[in-house]
């Protein structure tokens, strides 16, 4: 079990410290939900109340996932690197789940900045808007970083991950959107537990399918 | 087929409200029914190839999630035309079974994507499995989720639930249920058979030009 | 320590390998040559288990941390440097003493100087150094080693000569090249693949 939490963490901080040197998703992550906020300035007519400014976020938010997810497994791929850890003794799992984390830290950071400044530009989020994130986040992350690395075997690579993910994403939107706007939130984060138990079950239980023969 | 297109026109009664239009009754939701079976099968195949392995459950899964998308395109076209005929409008986003059906079009659209989009191979058949479970488990979390939607998206719903069927009614619909699960059954196996002739033509090709 | 009987790779309706068969014991060093598009690295890749045959019988008595697979590409993360390559590798692999070993490997493949570079300044032939240190790291019992000699410069063929020449026999070595001359005198079997 220690050896596998060790693992884990040994994946997860090397890409850390692959972000941290090449600075490729996060800046970029950044740089497009602040401007999809900006976007969206323009998109809302006036008088289209807040309700709607909390529907574009949720759609700035899974799109900013999907640009990190996209780039997620951009170093495994360049040296042929996935066949190396497959090969080590690890559990499979442990590579999806050192994955995850990364990806879930990448998307964390964006959402810092994010977050605020649309408390500050349309409507103020609660303390239930931001569990809505941050379970949803779970999800984004548990699901699409195995659908990448599903994506990542493909020819279309980068193109088909939106087309596998969106899909997916469409209950964690429903969840999101209810946990902003409904008065019974509550509902919503249960609903939102509900799914990344459920699929980050089935993505752990998965991995090791998806990168082995 | 023949028997089930005769009693749903003959034998079962009108709808006091929605008359002639309630035939397409027998056809929608059967055929819904069915490409959930569909999608149910090539899941059920998806496992048995991770779990046992050999070519012939991706064939088969992946003919089942054909045959699935094939009558999940049916339902949602002959859930436009019912929509049309009760309420006026080819779409409404309030019927909860279109919704759901339409993001499982779209997922498994996603799933034919994918497929042709690697290499055939061992690699092509797990990845495709997996896929294909990730679809089973999206039906009932979709499902819940379009229920909660309507929650703040639409206060008003309309109810599909009309008078209860009476037991001519019932027997109809089962009688088109199955005839239609036969139909895609049919199919099933057909296209199976095609795929399987194909593939081992196509080895034989390669055979002989070795 | 491997026995292959009739193994058969497809991809989709393509054939890859076919008919491959053979045992080798744990002592054994086998030399795999043939022509490009023969199937020599589709055999290696069935052998480190990347792949799996589509008929035919493999087993490879041996677990996964005692296998050491050096492929076409190095497996290594080109944004890190050679010492933190070594040190993920050596913490996947629990590797003991993983700073004294990674440091040795890197002294003895001439990569000392450039630990702390990163992989993607390296030519060639030092990402290939680092691949083979990679491989040697936790001192598998198997070796398969996919054209090992690629890009590697005269003093850097001669040290794998010599490496190679200190594992013969004490290690199961599976190696491919399409140039046979420089390492038949190791093998103790040939398999000639067409």
């Amino acid at each position: 079990m220690s050896g596998y939490v060790a693992d884990v963490v040994a994946l997860a901080r090397k890409d850390l410290r692959l972000e941290l040197r090449a600075r490729d998703t996060l800046p970029a992550m950044l740089l497009f939900v602040l401007s999809a906020l900006a976007v969206f300035h323009f998109a809302l007519p006036v008088g289209a109340g807040d309700d709607a400014a909390y529907g574009l976020l949720w759609v700035a938010l899974v799109f900013t996932a999907l640009l990190g997810l996209a780039r997620a497994w951009a170093p495994e791929r360049a040296g042929g690197v996935l066949d190396g850890l497959v090969l080590a003794p690890c559990d499979r799992s442990a590579i999806w789940l050192g994955k995850t984390i990364a990806t879930l830290g990448f998307l964390v950071a964006a959402e810092i900045v994010a977050l605020p400044a649309f408390a500050l530009l349309f409507a103020p989020l609660d303390a239930t808007a931001v569990a809505g994130v941050v379970l949803a986040n779970v999800g984004i992350c548990a699901v699409g970083s195995l659908l990448a690395a599903m994506a990542a075997s493909s020819r279309a690579r980068e193109l088909i991950l939106p087309l596998l993910f969106l899909p997916l994403s469409i209950p964690l939107v429903v969840g999101g959107v209810g946990s902003s706007i409904s008065p019974e939130g509550g509902k919503y984060l249960a609903f939102l537990g509900l799914y990344d138990a459920v699929f980050a079950i089935l993505s752990w239980a998965s991995f090791e399918y998806v990168v082995t023969e | 087929m023949a028997a089930a297109i005769a009693m749903i026109f003959l034998v079962a009664p009108e709808d006091a409200d929605q008359g002639i239009s309630q035939k397409i009754f027998y056809f929608h939701v059967p055929i819904a029914l069915t490409a959930y079976a569909g999608f149910g099968l090539g899941a059920l195949k998806a496992l048995l190839l991770l779990w046992k392995g050999g070519e012939r459950y991706d064939l088969e899964s992946y003919t089942a999630i054909h045959q699935g998308t094939i009558f999940g395109a049916l339902t949602l076209l002959t859930g436009a035309i019912w929509a049309k005929a009760s309420w006026g409008v080819w779409w409404t986003w309030s019927s909860n079974q279109l919704v759901l059906f339409l993001v499982l079009f779209l997922f498994y659209c996603a799933y034919f994507m994918l497929r042709f989009s690697i290499e055939p191979g061992a690699r092509r058949e797990r990845i495709s499995a997996v896929y294909a479970l990730f679809g089973v488990a999206l039906i009932p979390v979709s499902f819940f989720a379009i229920r909660l939607a309507n929650d703040f998206i639409h206060p008003t719903v309309f109810t599909r639930e009309g008078p209860q069927m009476t037991d001519t009614m019932f027997a109809a619909f089962c009688v088109a249920w199955a005839a239609i699960l036969a139909l895609a059954y049919l199919m099933y196996r057909v296209e199976l058979a095609g795929k399987r002739v194909d593939a081992n033509l196509r080895e034989l090709r390669e055979v002989l030009s070795q | 320590m491997i026995r292959a009987r009739g193994l058969e790779k497809r991809f989709g309706a393509k054939r890859a390998l076919q008919g491959v068969t053979f045992e080798l014991d744990p002592a054994a060093t086998l030399l795999v040559t043939g022509p490009n598009g023969s199937g020599k690295t589709t055999l290696l890749r069935l052998l480190a288990g990347l792949a799996a045959p589509t008929r035919g019988q493999l087993e490879v008595d041996v677990e996964r941390a005692e296998l050491g697979y050096l492929g076409h590409e190095p497996l290594v993360y080109a944004d890190l440097t050679a010492l933190e390559n070594l040190d993920l590798y050596g913490r996947l692999y629990r590797v003991p003493e993983r700073r004294e070993r990674t440091g040795m490997l890197l002294e003895r493949f001439g990569l000392w100087e450039a630990r702390n570079d990163r992989v993607a300044s390296y030519s060639r032939g030092m990402t290939q150094r680092l691949a083979l240190c990679r491989v040697l790291l936790h001192e598998p019992r198997l070796l398969i080693l996919d054209e090992p000699f690629t890009a590697l410069d005269e003093a850097g063929s001669e040290l794998l000569d010599r490496e190679l020449a200190a594992l013969v026999g004490e290690r199961t070595i599976v190696l491919s090249t399409h140039e046979p001359a420089r390492v038949e005198k190791l093998a103790t079997t040939v398999l000639a693949l067409s």
